[in-house]
Order: C-alpha cells, then structure tokens, then sequence
C-alpha cells in the first residue's frame, strides 16, 4: 500500500494535474472528513467564521458541489442503477472540477480551502463496495495533498444516534441499500458504515489523518479541531516573517478565482 | 500492467476503433447486421452515450467548462454506466456485444489533451477485454476529406479547440486529429488491433472483417453465445 505520510502539502499524491504549476499555490488545504452524520457541517459552520474572525479569507466546498457535476449525480442518486464504478468516477469527476476550478485558483490567490469531505471518502466508499482498492487510490491520485486531513471518527451507534435524532430517517445511499448489506436499512447501515469505519481507519496511517474523537459533545470536537486548525498557521503570523503574512490573505485573487466565486452564487 | 479484465463470457465483445472519419461506425452497423441474419443475439453500445451522464456531458460541453482531467474523468464514468449495466449483464447473457469506440479512444484523445497515461490507462482497468478490436487505418487527409466535406459544423471539443491548438476550427480540427491518429497508431501492436485499411472499399472492409470474425468465433456459433434458434427452442419448449 502507497504511504503519503511524508508528502508536501499542496503537492499531488501520484499524478500531476496537466497545466498545473504547483509552486503557485500559497493558501491552506484543511480537509474535515469522517462518516456519515458524524457532524462534519455543523462543525465547518463554526470553523468557516471562527477563520474569517482571524483574518483569512475562506472558501467552503464539498462532495457534489461542482457546477460541472453536482446536479447530474443527484439526480443519478433518485435512480435505482448507478453501479458503483460509476459512482466513484461520477464523484472523482465533482472532485477535479472543483480542485481546478475552485480549490486550485483559491489556493493561488491565499485563500484558506475548507472543504466537506475530500477523496477519502470516494475511496472509502468504493473499497467498501469491494473495490480494487490499488485502483482507486491510483484514480484519484491527482488530488492536492492537503495540510490537514481532521478524521471526525465515531462508531456506528453514535451515528445510528444522530441519524435517528438529526435527521429522523435512515438514507438509501449511506445505508449502502444499492448493495443491500442487510435485509432492511437498519441492519444494512449498521454493516455498511462499519466496513466504511473500517476503511477510514485503514487510510488514516497512509494519508496522515489527524483523528478526532467524534463521540464527544460537538463544543468540544470543535475545541479540538480549532487546535488542529491553529497549528497549521504557526509561524505564519510572527513578525519576522511579515513577507508570509500576505500568503494567508487573498492579495491577488486571481481572475478565475472570481469567475469561480460567481458561478457558485448562480 | 494487464489493461484490462478478461472476458470471461459467454458472449462475444468487438470493438471498432479510429479517428473521426475512418469509417468505422458504418462497418459495424453492417456486421452487427451480418451477425444478427446468421442467428447471433447482437448489442450494441457507443461511446458517450449513457443516458446517466448526458445532462452533465452536454452542461461541459454547452459552457465549455471542461478541464483534460474532467473530460477524461466524465467519459469514463460514461463507460462505466455502459459496462455495469448494459455490456457486462449481455456478456454474461451470452450476446455478442458491438462497441462503437472503446477504452482506446480514451487512451488516444486524453493522451493528446496532455493526462497521465499510466493514470488514464490505470482508470479504464475495470473494462472488460475485448474478443476483437478492429482498428481502421486511414490517413489524415482521407479522414479529413470525408468529415470536412460531409458536416457542416465542428464542435469545440471535437477540434480539440480546448488545446489552443489554433484559433481556426478547421486547423485545430487537422491539428488534433493528427495527434490522435499518431496515438492509435502506436497501440496497434500493444493493443493487438486487428488492421483494417479504411482507403478501400466499404465491401472489401466488411469482407474482411468478416472473415476475422469467422476465424475467431468459428463458422459455428459457439457454445453459450445466444442467437436466435436458442430463443425459438425456448419459445416452443
């Protein structure tokens, strides 16, 4: 199994993007990952103005966001027959089209990149669906190494506590049902976000996951990932080093930065 | 590397390939039709065209919104929708499957566009082996002739006008399909393509690949492949 433990953040993890100059990129990747309903958007929420309160100017992103590919996979998921080859493709096809589109440009220009999920889960659903698992992180091996990956980890009761809380009902997709793990959505949940669970766990070594104890009261999961967050910016603030200071600010917000920006408005 | 996952059937898989102009789409029209008169159960499925992926293909394509990474990545999901839900099942089924473009499209334009070919080639490692893949050779300037001639409108991403190649469709079009037809021609022997020279006529391409066919799958249907007595037997029984 490839371990990136060492790689530099905002470099690539095995294959370069075609016309991407990496040693433009001066902002910050933080990427909040974890299973379903473990609260990664409530705490993103709180994360987003406690940054821009600080100074940095943020851009929040997620799965299924693209203006190329967010509709066209909802819609996929209203449908009983996407195959899950083509999901994890539907979804790397989300993914490039807002690393380039968004998360590249916002990166050139200094932004702080927030982003709801990242490959992680791509991969972690696909290998829990039986996947080739070599293939997979080959496939999405031209994704940005990110300078923080914060693992939201919880165990299955914990989520089946705040789907039936949060949410009310149990969802076709992260129930796994297209594969039906169990004879209803209950027990298919139940076994599939274990195997997700598992997976995670799996990439947390390789990929340098920064692993947050989930279970706890969401004021004290957000304490923690604001200490992982704060981490990231040392050094970065001292007066010595004036000349980095501009480096978390978007100075020169690229052209195609603001197209971007446009676009996620309409 | 193995390319792809061999074909485990029953059914049969033939895939045409070629640039833009070779001919190719109308010579598996014919065989499709020659093999469905001698009884086999025939399918057919063209690149790009999974009905999943249309609406975001066609938003890329309208707004000119595609990186070479994103449009690699959209026709392989495209491919991906086909071979889950249409190509594996009828091969499984015992049909013999006609493929209008295959993996090695993907493997020739991504190239061209500037991917990763061990990314590209390692993406489309899921598909399944071909029983045959037919390539037409066909110089650029016949192909040109052929495609400038008969249409009347270009489309940007068919001339490769996402490369910058030039500013005139016409040129980028010649520019891009060159570049293509250097690909394909350094798979032949890597792929095993089956030659077929498209500067002949329509019926002697067809004759031989028909006589291809018979060398491969027999003169007899073989075992497991469906056609046609098989399902009357069945009717009857």
């Amino acid at each position: 199994m490839p371990d990136y433990k060492d790689r530099k953040p905002l470099s690539y993890y095995s294959t370069a993007l075609p016309g991407v100059d990496y040693s433009e990129l001066q902002g910050k990747l933080i990427v909040i990952e974890g299973p379903d309903a473990v609260g990664r958007s409530t705490q993103i929420r709180g994360l987003k103005p406690w940054l821009e309160e600080a100074g940095h100017a943020v851009l929040d992103t997620g799965m299924a966001r693209s203006a190329l590919a967010g509709k066209g996979i909802k819609e996929a998921k209203q449908g009983n027959t996407l195959g899950s080859i083509t999901m994890t493709l539907y979804y790397l096809t989300d993914f490039a089209d807002r690393l380039e589109n968004e998360i590249i440009p916002a990166l050139r220009a200094g932004v702080v990149v927030l982003t709801d999920r990242y490959i992680y889960s791509v991969m972690a659903r696909a290998i829990a669906r039986g996947e080739n698992r070599a293939w997979i992180e080959k496939t999405a091996g031209f994704a940005l190494v990110p300078h923080a990956v914060l693992y939201l980890r919880a165990d299955v009761p914990d989520l089946i506590s705040r789907v039936v809380v949060g949410r009310g009902a149990f969802d076709f997709w992260e129930s796994g049902m297209d594969l039906r793990f169990g004879r209803n959505m209950f027990d298919s949940f139940v076994r599939y976000q274990s195997r997700l669970i598992r997976v995670f766990d799996s990439l947390a070594a390789p990929y340098n996951f920064q692993v947050i104890d989930a279970t706890r009261p969401p004021v004290e999961v957000f304490e923690s990932l604001k200490a992982s967050v704060a981490r990231i910016f040392d050094g970065d603030d001292k007066p010595a080093a004036g000349d980095r200071r501009k480096s978390v600010r978007p100075a020169h917000p690229s052209g195609s930065f603001r197209a971007a920006a446009i676009r996620r408005k309409s | 590397m193995q390319f792809f996952v061999p074909n485990r059937g029953p059914g049969r898989l033939i895939v045409v390939e070629g640039i833009d102009g070779s001919g190719k789409s109308t010579q598996i029209a014919l065989l499709s039709q020659w093999l469905r008169l001698r009884g086999y159960a025939v399918a057919f499925s063209e690149w790009n065209s999974s009905p999943l992926v249309h609406e975001t293909t066609r938003r890329g394509k309208r707004k000119e919104m595609f990186t070479p990474t994103s449009f690699s990545l959209i026709h392989a999901t495209d491919f991906a929708d086909r071979m889950e839900r249409y190509i594996i099942p009828l091969l499984k089924a015992g049909a013999v499957v006609c493929a209008d473009r295959y993996a090695y499209t993907a493997f020739a334009r991504d190239m061209v566009r500037g991917v990763d070919r061990a990314w590209v080639r390692n993406i489309y490692r899921f598909a399944l082996k071909p029983d045959l893949a037919f390539y037409f050779k066909v110089p650029l300037e016949v192909a040109l002739g052929r495609i400038l001639g008969g249409r009347n409108a270009l489309k940007y991403y068919e001339a490769g006008m996402d490369l910058g190649l030039s500013r005139n469709i016409e040129e980028s079009f010649r520019i891009f399909q060159g570049r293509i037809l250097a690909e394909y021609e350094s798979m032949i022997e890597e792929m095993g393509f089956h030659v077929i020279d498209a500067t002949k006529s329509i019926e002697s391409q067809q004759k031989e690949m028909r006589r291809v066919v018979l060398r491969e799958f027999g003169v007899t249907r073989p075992p497991g492949v469906l056609g046609v007595e098989l399902n009357a037997a069945r009717l009857h029984a």
